[in-house]
């Protein structure tokens, strides 16, 4: 025991660090603050250094080419003595980082906390939020797949529609014409030095300026903050009913990290890593590529907007979100803090935090998408072929083999690009119905060419017969009587 | 005082030295870090190519053939192997067209049955000649330049499509308005 005092008295006799450290620890924070609301931040550390960790460990198996990326994977998962767990905590490592990131970003919102004097946190906050989305992208690209090469080319896409740099800019970050060897290579030297560098200098600002400015305190409905007074307000606040960090607030910290990094390896070992999925051999094109969980959002709005407001807002989107959000502290960096006296702050996380969450899930079933093997792989219910005549049932084949269930679904059976057609004969006539197959319109494909007469009128044949017991199909009530059909 | 500012003139004179040499190194790290856009598209990867014999390509039919990327490297792997649709319109007449939607780049896929061209991320559909069907795409199918020698196609290649590429600008297949009529 005198040892290691006698060496702990040698080291900071050289190092100097034993009193900043005692002083960081003793630093008094307000008595309310030592509270479960306030464990995010550490927690997004905790599992940052949980990521430092095992990608250090995964870059002693993974080949950064893109001949061999794949296959350095599989090796990981099958090959390595628990390779598999290791990417399986990266992975949900990740997934996890990116939520508390978000949640940590909601509850500093709510508490008022980018106000003044702590303006320049929140903005190197909002930097760490871009570096963390960055290392959730580039990562999902080192993961060489299927969807990691795919998805490239949708960042090519969107980076290509920028005006006049465009272009110049899909080179750069490709690092050449196509997606290919240097691409991985430049995302690799994204991903493991420069974006983590990046992140863990603002993030040791970040934490510098929580320690310099003190920790926000708990807000109070009708406590105002006022620049003229607000730091000697809060200096009277810690120094008379203050409490140290150590213990008082740490210990929630290290109790929340501790349940996050078993969440964690809990979901590693239970749910395994992420894919990878197919080979990234562009020749494989039966493949539908799907983005990772927190990119679905995007995914789903790039589906949902109309065509012509789609480049627009890609391009203007997130640079009005980004200024938005750095000018906030600056709009906003006195008054009131407590979300119980700010219902538009509160209206403003449940409004972004349904759209998210809506689009996310719309995502995760791909309405949008057609069902590319539902022309060969889909039955079609067999209460829309008993009793029908050959002619209809004639219709019944052609409406499978042009691929007309890969966006029509019969009975919830096949695609959802288009709308169910179970009904569709109350809706449209006869007459409507040829011509919708023939000229298509309302975002549907014109089948003229493709068709000839004698299967469009088995198709409308049976198209006709789509309609509930209880209700008629649909007449053309400008004919007379007799002449409907 | 004269000693001092003749300290200040050598910290200026550090600086600026300091400066210079940051120069003089900054060129050649920007010159490398712009390399692939100046890595010219003449001399490099913007070439014709061979595809096969016309043979493979039947009149009236849309089949997928590969090439490898010119200026491919050997750590590029299969992802320099790149597919493209060719369409052999009447025997004389060829298209080929770029994997990529002009949407945001998935592979489409040439459905023979219906004679579609569908993308399945976001439900594209291109007509069999290659312009805008319906979904989110704004144009038609990216198209190679062709050319037939010895009863050979070749395309000019070398270049992801992407929309805001003018070199895939440059034989646009677009309809404007409505969709062709039966």
């Amino acid at each position: 025991m005198r040892l290691i005092r006698t060496v702990g008295k040698w080291v900071d006799q050289r190092l100097q660090l034993g009193a900043p450290m005692r002083e960081t620890m003793d630093h008094p924070i307000p008595r309310e603050t030592a509270s479960w609301a306030y464990v995010f931040g550490s927690a997004a550390m905790s599992a940052f250094a949980l990521q430092l960790v095992t990608g250090i460990l995964l870059a002693l198996i993974y080949v950064p080419s893109a001949s061999e990326a794949w296959n350095s994977l599989q090796i990981l998962n099958h090959d390595v003595s628990l390779g598999w767990f290791i990417r399986g905590l990266h992975g949900w490592g990740s997934n996890f980082m990116l939520a508390i990131v978000l949640i940590h970003m909601a509850q500093v919102f709510l508490f008022g906390a980018y106000k003044f004097p702590r303006e320049l946190t929140w903005i190197f906050g909002i930097f760490l939020l871009l570096l963390t989305l960055g290392m959730a992208f580039t990562g999902q690209v080192l993961r060489f797949d299927q969807d990691a090469y795919w998805g490239l080319g949708i960042g090519a896409s969107i980076s290509s529609r920028i005006p006049l740099v465009g272009p110049a800019l899909v080179k750069l970050l490709l690092g050449g014409p196509i997606i290919a060897g240097a691409t991985l290579s430049r995302f690799f030297a994204f991903h493991v030095f420069v974006i983590p560098g990046l992140l863990i200098a603002f993030m040791g600002l970040h934490v510098l300026m929580v320690l310099k400015l003190g920790i926000n305190e708990w807000p109070m409905p009708g406590r105002l903050v006022r620049r003229s007074d607000y730091m000697e307000k809060y200096h009277e606040m810690t120094h008379t009913q203050g409490v140290p960090f150590v213990p008082y607030g740490v210990w929630k910290d290290a109790v929340f990290s501790a349940v996050i990094l078993l969440a964690i390896a809990g979901c590693a070992f239970y749910f395994g890593p992420f894919g990878p999925s197919g080979q990234p051999d562009p020749r494989v094109i039966q493949t539908a590529p799907r983005p990772d969980y927190f990119f679905l959002w995007l995914y789903a709005v790039l589906s949902l907007l109309p065509p012509q407001l789609e480049t627009p807002a890609l391009l203007i989107g997130p640079a009005i979100a980004l200024i938005v959000l750095l000018a906030l502290p600056f709009v906003s960096g006195e008054g009131e803090k407590s979300w119980k006296r700010r219902p538009i702050a509160v209206l403003m996380i449940l409004l972004v935090a349904v759209g998210l969450g809506t689009f996310t899930n719309m995502a995760d079933h791909a309405p949008w998408s057609p069902v590319m093997d539902a022309s060969t792989g889909a039955a079609i219910p067999s209460k829309f072929l008993s009793g029908r005549t050959p002619l209809q049932i004639q219709g019944a084949l052609v409406f499978a083999s042009k691929q007309c269930h890969n966006c029509h679904a019969l009975g919830d059976i096949g695609g959802q690009r288009g709308p169910a057609l179970d009904a569709v004969a109350v809706r449209l006539t006869s007459d409507q119905l040829v011509r919708q197959v023939l000229q298509g319109g309302g975002n549907m494909p014109a089948y003229g060419k493709n068709l000839n007469p004698a299967e469009t009128t088995a198709l409308v044949a049976f198209i006709e017969t789509l309609h509930p017991a209880s209700q008629r199909a649909a007449k053309d009530a400008s004919l007379p009587l007799g002449a409907r059909r | 005082m004269s000693d001092l500012s003749r300290r200040q003139m050598f910290l200026k004179l550090g600086a600026a030295f300091n400066g210079a040499v940051g120069v003089l190194l900054g060129i050649p790290i920007v010159g490398y870090l712009l390399s692939p856009l100046t890595r010219g598209r003449n001399g490099g990867y913007d070439r014709w190519i061979s595809l096969g014999s016309t043979d493979q390509f039947p009149a009236g039919q849309t089949r997928l053939a590969t090439y490898r990327n010119p200026g491919a490297s050997p750590t590029d792997g299969e992802t320099a192997e790149i597919p493209c649709w060719v369409r052999n319109i009447d025997g004389n007449n060829f298209q080929v067209f770029a994997i990529n939607c002009a949407h945001l780049g998935c592979p489409v896929r040439w459905c023979p049955q219906s004679h579609l061209f569908m993308c399945p991320c976001h439900g594209g559909a291109y007509y069999e000649d290659g312009s805008r069907a319906s979904g989110p795409p704004e144009r038609g199918l990216f198209e190679y330049a062709f050319k037939i020698v010895d009863g050979t196609v070749h395309i000019k290649a070398g270049e992801l499509s992407t929309p805001g590429l003018s070199a895939a600008n440059r034989s646009l297949v677009q309809i404007k308005g409505q969709p062709p009529c039966a």
